[in-house]
């Protein structure tokens, strides 16, 4: 069986509303910063897909998910940093006790 | 410079003159001296405008105008005719005599307090919608600030009903003021440009509600009037006279200058709506008065009777019932102004306003009740005072209307002078006579001269109008007629 | 002649001189200053009678209304304007010539009996007020100058009822005085508006001449409720007259305003003031006569009614001051009465001139009646009749008078009062037999009660008393001596010669028939009353406990009183004011208040939304993306 651009994508998608879901049903921030990271690895898959299947002489596509990649390390590195802070000052890093936002 | 611009500038000068110092000498002076200039100004502009208007015959007098945001064609206009001169005067008399009721009060007090002044003696002298407007809004600001920080009991929340209700009638009046704006083919906001060229037909009906009403809430119209209650007792002494004696004026101003001026037919076919609701507001507000028992209470209530009066005489839509209506307009600021300030010397020395408990103070401070007693009578339209005047002649021109509804409300209107009669000869009778209710008042002092000079200043206003009234009747009568002549073109 | 307007002028500066120096003046200076400035009038209104009626005199055989000053106070509209002037015609004369002299005595009195009271300057500055607004009453040249001087005579009545102001009892009075008073002329205000719409005048020259003609004419078409625009234009003036005048139902004001001073109650509550109502209609009488002649019968009859009415209050009230109160609103009715059966013009205007007659008279005795208890009070400090009795040796002169005062009202000649209630009775009998009749047992009535008070006051047994009673000063005796005289004097006047309905005089002699029947009847009640009280036999405590019921009763004015309590208080007070104040605090300010939490309260489910949680966010974020696409899908 040819592997058609198709699969790629429903892996993506899955990959992403997986990650959509653990944003916004998971409670552990960790686990919200790891759904974020499917979310993000989701997209870049679909840049590469794109990228081979209908433009195989361009390379902008690849180039932009190893942008990805790139920012999604540093905002993990900040994501961490905030969520220690977080837990410095609530001793717990429960979604639900973190609505200071709203003040 | 226009003579009528110097009214809105020394307030004003007053206020930034006030910046310069803070001792309570220096305060004093700045604002005894500044609305003691007014009054003269004030006098100055009557004296003025009758030289002008023996030799013109112009509705307007002492008319200046200058552009003042050209897009819009927003003009700063001036411009005053008898009504408007003998407002003038009732504020000037009126601020002047609160200063003096405010004897002690400190600087930042009398910041707000001039820019109050600011605002009422441009709107008394506006002939531009726009800027009227302005100098309404600026009028009712400070009044905010001045129960909201120097007020007692509730004031906070008296400060806030008070503020948001004439704002929701400031509202209604910005929707009527550029309906009438865009719908009069006039391309100006000048009143009188406005009345010459008139508001289509098919706008009139929703423009008069709006303006009626929004000028209607300051005028103690029934049912939005009850800021007045709450925020007269609420605010300190001088607030609630230069509130209820000249702020109060601004909303029947309106409603005649805006309201039926330029909306003539919608006011014919409309009063009887707004007839009920005011002879019903002057017979609500005396029987709501007579059960009151704190003392600011009771006035705010006799304040809605008589206001709603104003009204009344003014949706009569006749020379003499309108007439009468100014009348009362000037005699109930003097009158309910001696009347807060009155209430404030007696507060000031017994700490409750509670009617309940106090008694006799005739013979502890006798001449504040003296006073009072005057003020009661006056208010309760004995003749030689100004209310009287004024009643009698809202009684006699409203009864000229042939039709039942107008004679029934008038009659209706009148039973008024008897409970008015009820409940301020309960209340001299239970506070002023009697027995001494509370053995510590024996220690208290009579009014001081700053709180005797204001009450005299005001008792001499009110007797000299109640016993020489053809000069003011006559100045406001005349003054009525290019009104009254506009009224019937339609 | 237009000194005249000084006879009001004078009082009036004597009111602000006394009213602003209080606090400057000795008491004795003040009180000196304010009886100067009431001769300086009295002398001037001495004058002007003698002007009007013996000088001027006649014009074409009748004596003419002059307007003697007159200044335009306000104009109202094109037509309408309200002056002030003096009116000069002869019961305008007449009154100016009472008013004065009551005062006059009134001032001098007060000397002795107000002594070392606080606050007499004040007190001489509320009797110059009162004299400035009952003089410029009667000389008022329209109806509206003579309702503003009516509201103010109204004032110095509620300000002098409550001079004792640390009183309870004289503050309710006060109180009571003017709010009864002011709801009756809230009538007389309506009929005012009422007249001057249709007559487009307010002038009682134009009202009244040509027999009215200007109000039958103008107010020919109006009707209202059946009843047509003259008849409740007059029925209303009359309400204000009746008000004013204490006629039933509106009586109640005036025994309860005896707790003023007593001088005062001579003054305002027996000699002037009170018969402000029958002045009045008589000023007004043309138009009743020829516009509203049904008004006329309601005059008559409610006055008759009010007269046996007050008359047998009188007989079992026990405070000398209230017998002498329900005895003046009884006299007053009669004057009413009198106007009520007159007829116009000649001997048929007989009543009108009797009315004027009796109005006449009775400001002299009952004043004198008044100064006398005013006296006795005085001697024994206090107003019961418990407290009294063989008073007549100590106070020999106080008794003379006051038994001329009896025998005046009784109406027995050669004393003032048979003349005029002759001249009443006579012109009733003329009229209508049932009201002659009611008034024959009215007369009956007064010579018994007043013979009772006259009894227990000066004979009966004597009292033990703490301090032996002592006859008033000098100050307080001349008064009563010069109107006793004035009592026994006044009658001989050829009056119906001076006074009548059109100005023409007439001769009237005394109808010797019906003067025998009234003074039969008064003998009977005076005979019947020496029986009773003259020495204390229980006689009249036993006729009393036979009629217990009915005793009781009128001792309690028929329950009259507490009728209006219950409409005051129960009815306007709890049932209108209270749920009125309720209303609009709870119903309309609560309907402010709640769109004030109401706003709040969106505005906390708003900020509801705005809950922080990111995850909230995002949730609706991609819901919304979900709706939005499967939204384009479909459309």
């Amino acid at each position: 069986m040819m592997i058609s651009m198709e699969h790629y994508l429903i892996v993506s998608s899955i990959m992403f509303f997986v990650g959509i879901y653990g944003f916004i049903a998971r409670k552990n921030l960790l686990a919200v910063l790891i759904s974020i990271e499917l979310i993000l690895n989701s997209v870049e898959i679909n840049f590469s897909v794109f990228n081979r299947y209908l433009y195989p002489e361009h390379m902008e596509g690849l180039f932009f998910s190893l942008f990805g990649i790139a920012i999604s390390a540093a905002e993990t590195a900040v994501a961490i940093a905030i969520i220690i802070n977080v837990y410095r000052l609530a001793n717990n890093i429960d979604v639900r006790h973190i609505d200071k936002m709203k003040h | 410079m226009n003579i009528l611009s110097v009214l809105v500038l020394i307030p004003l000068l007053t206020l930034l003159a006030l910046f310069a110092g803070k001792g309570q000498r220096f305060v004093r002076t700045a604002v005894t001296a500044g609305f003691g200039l007014q009054l003269v100004c004030a006098v100055a502009v009557a004296v003025v405008f009758l030289q002008q208007r023996a030799v013109s015959d112009e509705a307007m007098l002492l008319f200046a105008d200058t552009v003042w945001y050209a897009p819009f064609n927003i003009h700063y206009t001036v411009g005053v005719d008898g009504i408007s001169v003998v407002m003038i005067l009732l504020s000037a008399v009126v601020a002047f005599a609160g200063v003096f009721s405010a004897w002690n009060m400190e600087r930042d007090f009398f910041v707000w307090y001039s820019l109050l002044a600011v605002g009422v003696f441009g709107y008394f002298i506006s002939l531009d919608l726009f800027a009227m407007f302005m100098f309404y809004e600026i009028a009712l600001i400070p009044m905010f600030l001045l129960i909201g920080v120097w007020g007692n009991g509730r004031k906070v929340y008296a400060a806030t009903k008070l503020t948001l209700m004439l704002m929701g009638g400031s509202a209604f009046l910005l929707t009527g003021i550029l309906g009438i704006y865009f719908t009069s083919g006039a391309t100006t906001m000048n009143i009188m440009e406005i009345a010459r060229l008139g508001v289509p037909m098919s706008h009139q009906y929703w423009i008069f509600c709006l303006t009626f009403i929004g000028f209607g809430v300051l005028g103690a119209l029934f049912p939005f009037h009850t800021w007045s209650p709450d925020g007269h007792a609420a605010a300190p002494t001088s607030v609630s006279m230069l509130h209820a004696g000249v702020l109060m004026k601004l909303g029947g101003y309106g409603c005649f200058r805006v309201a039926i001026f330029l909306m003539p037919q919608a006011a014919q076919e409309l009063s009887w709506i707004f007839l009920i609701l005011t002879g019903i507001g002057v017979v609500y507000g005396a029987y709501g008065a007579v059960v009151q028992t704190d003392l600011k209470y009771m006035n705010a209530y006799s304040s809605v009777s008589h206001c709603s009066l104003v009204l009344f005489a003014i949706l009569m839509l006749n020379r003499t019932a309108m007439t009468g209506a100014v009348l009362q307009m000037l005699s109930h600021g003097l009158m309910t102004a001696l009347f807060f300030s009155l209430i404030g010397v007696i507060y000031g020395r017994t700490h409750t306003r509670d009617i309940r408990q106090m008694g006799g103070l005739m013979r502890i401070m006798p001449f504040a009740s003296a006073c009072y007693v005057i003020a009661g009578f006056a208010s309760l339209g004995l003749p030689g005072f100004s209310g009287f005047v004024a009643e009698m002649t809202v009684f006699i021109g409203s009864f000229e209307h042939a039709d039942l509804l107008r004679r029934v409300l008038t009659v209706l209107a009148t039973t008024s002078i008897v409970v008015t009669a009820v409940y301020i000869l309960r209340t001299v009778g239970k506070i002023l006579y009697g027995p001494v209710q509370n053995p510590e008042h024996l220690k208290l002092d009579d009014a001081h001269w700053y709180e005797r000079f204001s009450a005299v200043a005001l008792i001499a206003c009110i007797v000299a109008i109640g016993v020489w009234p053809s000069g003011v009747q006559g100045l406001i009568y005349d003054s009525l007629a290019p009104v009254v002549e506009h009224l019937n073109l339609f | 002649m237009g000194y005249t307007v000084y006879i009001i002028l004078v009082p009036m500066l004597m009111f602000l001189f006394l009213g602003l120096g209080s606090k400057w003046l000795r008491p004795r200076v003040a009180g000196l200053c304010g009886t100067l400035g009431m001769a300086v009038s009295t002398l001037l209104s001495y004058a002007t009678a003698y002007r009007y009626f013996f000088v001027e005199g006649l014009q074409d055989g009748a004596y003419p209304a002059l307007t003697a000053w007159s200044v335009q106070w306000l104009q109202f509209g094109d037509t309408l304007h309200i002056d002030m002037g003096v009116l000069l015609d002869p019961i305008s004369v007449m009154m100016l010539v009472v008013i004065t002299t009551v005062s006059l005595m009134v001032h001098v009195y007060s000397f002795g009996y107000m002594k070392g009271e606080r606050g007499f300057q004040r007190y001489y500055a509320f009797l110059s007020l009162f004299s400035f607004s009952m003089l410029g009453l009667v000389v008022a040249t329209n109806i509206f100058q003579m309702y503003i001087f009516w509201e103010l005579v109204g004032a110095s009545s509620y300000l002098l009822i409550g001079f004792y102001y640390t009183k309870p009892a004289a503050i309710a009075a006060s109180k009571k005085a003017f709010i009864v008073t002011r709801f009756a002329d809230l009538g007389f205000l309506i009929g005012i508006l009422i007249l001057s719409y249709y007559t487009g005048t307010f002038d009682f020259g134009l009202l009244t001449a040509d027999d009215a003609s200007l109000a039958v004419t103008s107010m020919a078409g109006g009707s209202f409720l059946g009843l047509s625009a003259a008849t409740w234009a007059m029925a209303l003036l009359f309400m204000g007259a009746a008000g004013k005048s204490a006629m039933f139902p509106l009586h109640i004001w005036l025994p309860d305003a005896m707790e003023g001073p007593t001088p005062v109650s001579a003054l305002i509550h027996a000699a002037t003031m009170v018969v402000a109502g029958v002045y009045l209609i008589a000023r007004m009488f043309p138009l009743y006569y020829f516009a509203a002649p049904d008004v006329l019968t309601l005059v008559t009859y409610v006055g008759a009614f009010t007269a046996l009415f007050a008359a047998v209050i009188a007989i079992t009230q026990t405070d000398i001051k209230r017998v002498l109160a329900f005895s003046t609103i009884s006299q007053i009715a009669y004057m009413m009465v009198a106007l009520g059966v007159s007829g116009m013009g000649g001997h048929a205007g007989e009543g009108y001139t009797a009315s004027m007659f009796h109005l006449f008279t009775h400001a002299f005795f009952k004043a004198l009646l008044f100064l006398g208890a005013g006296a006795v009070i005085h001697a024994v400090h206090s107003n019961e009749m418990e407290a009294m009795g063989g008073l007549r040796k100590y106070l020999p002169v106080t008794h003379i008078t006051f038994l001329v005062a009896c025998f005046s009202i009784a109406g027995i000649p050669p004393f003032s009062g048979f003349f005029s209630k002759d001249e009443i009775l006579s012109a009733a009998f003329g009229h209508d037999k049932f009201i002659f009749t009611v008034l024959l047992l009215v007369a009956g009535l007064t010579a018994f009660y007043m013979f009772r008070l006259y009894f227990r006051i000066f004979w009966g047994t004597e009292r033990k008393y703490e301090v032996r009673p002592h006859e008033a000063p000098a100050s307080m005796l001349v008064p009563l001596v010069f109107l006793a005289l004035l009592s026994c004097a006044v009658g001989w006047l050829p009056f119906s010669r001076l006074v009548s309905s059109d100005g023409i005089p007439y001769r009237l002699g005394i109808d010797w028939a019906i003067a025998a029947g009234g003074i039969l009847v008064s003998l009977a009640g005076i005979a019947v009353a020496t029986r009773f009280y003259m020495r204390e036999r229980g006689l009249a405590a036993r006729v009393a406990a036979k009629w217990a019921g009915f005793w009781r009763a009128a001792y309690h004015r028929f329950y009259i009183d507490e009728a209006w309590q219950f409409v005051t208080k129960k009815i306007l007070f709890r049932c209108v004011s209270t749920p009125v104040a309720w209303f609009d605090r709870h119903a309309i300010d609560g309907g402010i208040d709640a769109l004030g939490t109401g706003t709040q309260q969106l505005s906390r489910a708003v900020r509801g939304m705005q809950s922080g949680r990111v995850q909230t966010y995002a949730a609706v974020f991609v819901w919304s993306v979900l709706v939005i696409v499967v939204c384009v899908f479909i459309f």
